[in-house]
């Protein structure tokens, strides 16, 4: 862990993949609840042509330069999908789909035709396609931080606009709002975000940092500003944890276990987080389930006493079930202090009478609660 | 045997068994859900790599892949059904974990081997004439067996179970009434899926099979809404991408797979532009021709309402029109002899005065 | 009907023509809606109700035809107009409170960068005290019942303070209460001399609710003060149109 402030590659690989979690958990948030979460995953695709053009027309491997030609194909490729879309009864997914697999495979035929025509001088563009997180230096990191930075900011800037679009577009046009335009911007923002992760986690893995530590996020709060403040914590997390894990051992790719880290974030978060975590919901079921069984088995009881005794043999009959298992009812009612053995079988407590009352009244009310056998 | 005739011969298989169970994939609306399961091939095929002990043999990369393709599918629709995670967010989700967990492996344990991430990106298509079986006393490319048996696989599906894939695809609920499982035959459309995923894999490479599977019952559903003149287009737009983009690939010297994946969506832009049914020019040059069409008639109305002419000027007024778009509207109902130029101005004719002001367009 | 006689009106609508694909969906569409009154816009399903709202508001793309308010364009009066969507057309699982949702409706006098503060809260939470949501200000917003969800809209376009409101079937699907609770808004806005334009489904209860009604299938059937205009003959052109074309 100390070696994270004193080693000089993994500060900057740690910083450069904290920076990529922050703007894209960020980001990723407004992404997923505009119902666009697999936008930023055809956006990322599509920047792979976009680096290679760039490499071919200005022959530098400055990554700024070959990440400015990566968000502006992403950014071309998420205008033609919205516009098909736009135009076409083709389904979404259908459109993403389309943009996202002939901008790769441009990009891929590109990034052949380069490998073929210089060899020396590949320049390493296949870096960005899982990411190469160990090829990251200080000037990149700054890089990260110019571009983090513009899109937090202009996020920070629009917030309030970029909440109301997103969450009731009809009424923001009502307002006079831009609705197209503030989409259109935050589309641009997301592309800030992908151009962060390209040399961290690569284009084919970039959509896990846009949706995970949103979803994530999603699961603790149901406060817009709280959810985003998250997410991005849980994006700088997954990123750091993920930078120090590969430098613990040869052959570990960073892209990869950023990626991983988010998504165990985020299954924590589905399962235990509260009130939204299902374990909760699987145990208020199952209680639920319990409650209901009790209800009845009291129902039974009830309707059993007002003919003849209360015994297990009764019951069983009543209910056609084993002995064994009526007994082992008649000792849950019990323990419920509903029922209390006596002389000539059980019989209902006041607090039994009580409940089976109000069973019996909420059942006259409701009769689809709880079906009779 | 030419080599360039097994690589076109190999393309055209692997696009056309793509071609037949993507048409089913655009219509159910689940191009991306085939996009998780491509790239959940990846550790579906490390991990049958692993299990038969390095061997690089197709039927358990096969299996590897089905299971893994099943596994994606089962996952994203447990997380859409908990609630918490919306359709395509569960999407997103699901897969770079398991193409993570793919290239973790790969780089782990298969550093040095055939399992190289080239292959899981361009395919090694360029290989398919080298890798040749003895079959009858033939010696046969081994891809024109494997993906000629999919391509068989698919076609038997999709032909047998036409009425049921159609059924299900535009009324699932009732053809769970009419007792055709949907379930049943939801996931042996994904376990084909995979299948196919596994065999062109090979050829064209994990993320590209995407475009096989998308692109061309794309293009085609932009062309027609009958369903066997789609699965038709599909298979034809298939082989002119896996033609042109072999053709490219060789003059320009780049990756075959690649190539073929851009003439795909070159096709797809085209009929997006030009398509009679909904293309973007075509459309715009109806709604032109529509305006001018509800103009001239609103142009008539107002006209047959007056019993004296009324001026340019006022009619720019009434409708907020600017002059040129008067002129063409008028000229359009001077065309279609709603209204004539008489001494004193225009004046509707009978005809135009029958138009009335119902809203019985066409 | 010259423009000067018009600048009264709150909302003049000429010749609005939409068509969607090949299908008009309005046509041909002239209403005048008098100041001051609580007016209803009534007819079948597929008539185009909602959308003629859509498009006086600008929200969705007209054929032809001119909107005035107060003898203003849109642009021109906008911070004078109030609008209430249909409740199925947000995502309740929003991330988001009760009291945001309704905080919502001052954005339009907030501006551009300008952060909602104690004075906007303050302000939203008197609106929510008027359809009596106060207690449930903090609560996400998923967790409303759909009549609450529906009062939260209306204090939300409360928070506007506008002169002309246009309300998307406000009484679709609610309870009692919230049918109470919107009418008594309705009554208020009235008192204060605002105009309420809103599109309606009940003929059971459009008589008794509102002063001014539009008969709307496709065209403007009838548009007057209430007495003259619900009567059967115009119901029966009205519903009996829809029903002769098969619609």
């Amino acid at each position: 862990m100390l070696e994270l402030f004193t080693d000089y590659t993994l500060r900057n690989v740690a910083l450069g993949s904290a920076l990529l979690g922050v703007v894209g958990g960020a980001l990723g948030t407004f992404a997923m609840l505009r119902r666009q979460s697999l936008l930023g995953d055809v956006l990322a695709h599509a920047a792979l042509p976009g680096i290679c053009l760039a490499f071919l027309l200005t022959g530098a491997k400055a990554p700024l330069v070959l990440l400015v030609g990566g968000g502006l194909a992403g950014w071309l490729a998420a205008w033609l999908a919205l516009a098909v879309l736009r135009h076409t009864r083709l389904p979404e997914d259908s459109a993403l789909g389309v943009m996202l697999s002939s901008f790769f495979g441009f990009g891929i035929a590109l990034l052949t035709f380069i490998q073929q025509r210089d060899n020396a001088n590949q320049a390493g563009l296949d870096q960005y396609i899982f990411g190469q997180a160990a090829t990251i230096v200080a000037a990149d990191v700054a890089n990260f931080a110019l571009l983090a930075g513009m899109a937090l900011a202009l996020l920070g800037l629009f917030y309030k606009e970029f909440k109301l679009t997103t969450f009731d577009p009809g009424y923001a046009q009502s307002l006079g709002l831009p609705v197209r335009g503030l989409g259109t911007l935050l589309t641009s923002l997301v592309v800030l975000a992908v151009m962060v992760g390209l040399q961290t986690v690569g284009v084919v893995l970039m959509a896990a940092m846009l949706i995970a530590p949103a979803a994530a996020a999603r699961q603790w709060t149901d406060r817009l500003g709280v959810m985003l403040a998250l997410s991005a914590l849980f994006g700088a997390l997954a990123g750091v944890s993920g930078a120090l894990i590969s430098a613990s051992r040869e052959n570990l790719p960073t892209g990869p276990l950023v990626v991983l880290a988010v998504s165990a974030i985020l299954l924590v978060s589905l399962f235990f987080a509260p009130q939204r975590g299902l374990v909760w919901d699987w145990a208020r079921t199952r209680q639920n389930r319990k409650r209901v069984h009790l209800e009845r088995l009291l129902l039974d009881a009830l309707a059993l006493l007002q003919h003849g005794p209360l015994t297990p043999q009764a019951l069983a009959q009543h209910r056609r079930e084993s002995l064994a298992a009526a007994t082992r009812h008649l000792e849950a009612l019990e323990a419920q202090g509903w029922v209390r053995p006596g002389p000539q079988g059980y019989r209902l407590t006041p607090a039994g009478q009580q409940k089976a009352l109000e069973l019996q009244m909420a059942l006259r009310s409701q009769p689809s609660v709880f079906p009779s056998p | 045997m030419n080599p360039d005739l097994v690589i076109v011969t190999t393309a055209i298989l692997v696009s056309s068994a793509s071609a037949l169970v993507g048409t089913f994939l655009v219509l159910r609306r689940m191009a991306l859900l085939c996009d998780a399961i491509s790239h959940a091939v990846l550790p579906g095929i490390v991990l049958a790599y692993w299990l038969s002990g390095g061997a690089r043999a197709t039927l358990p990369a096969l299996l590897g892949a089905a299971a893994a393709g099943l596994v994606t599918v089962s996952l994203v629709e447990w997380l859409t059904r908990t609630g918490r995670v919306k359709n395509d967010a569960a999407i997103g989700i699901v897969f770079p974990a398991l193409f993570s967990l793919g290239v973790l492996a790969v780089s782990l344990y298969f550093r040095q081997v055939h399992l190289d991430l080239d292959a899981v990106l361009y395919g090694e298509i360029a290989y398919a004439p080298l890798n040749t079986l003895w079959l009858w006393g033939l010696e046969l490319p081994e891809s024109w067996l494997v993906m000629g048996l999919l391509t068989l696989l698919n076609l038997l599906f999709v032909l047998l179970f036409y009425k049921e894939l159609k059924l299900s695809t535009f009324d699932a609920g009732l053809a769970a009434s009419l007792g055709f499982a949907p379930g049943v035959l939801h996931y042996a459309l994904m376990a084909l899926v995979s299948f196919t995923a596994v065999g062109a894999f090979q050829s064209v490479g994990a993320i590209l099979i995407v475009a096989f599977l998308i692109i061309p019952p794309a293009t085609a559903y932009l062309l027609t809404r009958r369903l066997p003149t789609m699965l038709l287009l599909a298979v034809g737009v298939g082989v002119v991408a896996s033609l042109g983009g072999y053709a490219l690939a060789i003059w320009l010297d780049a990756s075959i797979a690649g190539m073929m994946a851009t003439v795909a969506g070159v096709c797809f832009a085209l009929a997006f532009l030009f398509s009679p049914l909904e293309g973007f020019l075509t459309t715009r040059l109806r709604r032109r021709r529509q305006r001018l069409e509800v103009a001239a008639r609103l142009l008539v109305a107002h006209l047959a309402h007056h019993p004296q002419p009324v001026s340019e000027q006022e009619i720019m007024a009434e409708f907020g029109w600017h002059p040129r778009f008067l002129r063409q509207a008028r000229e359009k109902a001077l065309q279609a002899g709603w209204l004539e130029a008489r001494r004193e101005g225009l004046w509707p004719t009978s005809r135009g005065r029958a138009l009335g002001q119902g809203p019985s367009v066409p | 009907m010259t423009l000067t006689q018009t600048a009264t009106l709150p909302l003049e609508v000429r010749d609005l023509t939409v068509v969607y694909r090949e299908q008009p969906v309005l046509w041909d569409v002239d209403l005048a809606i008098p100041p001051g009154q609580l007016s209803a816009i009534v007819g079948p399903n597929g008539a185009g109700k909602s959308t003629l709202l859509k498009a006086v508001l600008g929200l969705v793309p007209r054929a032809s035809g001119q909107v005035w308010f107060f003898g203003q364009s849109l642009r021109e009066a906008r911070a004078r107009i109030g609008y209430v969507p249909q409740r199925n057309t947000v995502d309740w699982d929003f991330p988001t409170s009760v009291l945001d949702v309704v905080m919502m409706g001052l954005y339009g006098q907030l501006g551009w960068f300008r952060r909602p503060g104690k004075r906007e809260r303050e302000a939203a939470m008197h609106c929510l005290e008027q359809v009596s949501l106060q207690d449930l200000a903090h609560r996400q917003i998923a967790q409303l019942s759909g009549g609450q969800q529906q009062r939260v809209f209306l204090a939300r376009a409360l928070a506007q303070n506008a002169d002309l409101y246009f309300m998307d079937e406000p009484f679709a699907g609610v309870d009692a209460v919230t049918e109470e609770a919107i009418l008594q808004v309705l009554h208020g806005l009235k008192s204060q001399g605002k105009t309420v334009v809103v599109v309606h489904h009940d003929l059971e209860t459009v008589r008794e609710y509102f002063d001014h009604l539009t008969l709307l299938n496709v065209q403007v059937i009838a548009s007057g003060p209430m007495e003259e205009t619900f009567t059967s003959e115009n119901l029966r052109r009205t519903y009996g149109a829809k029903a002769r074309t098969g619609g």
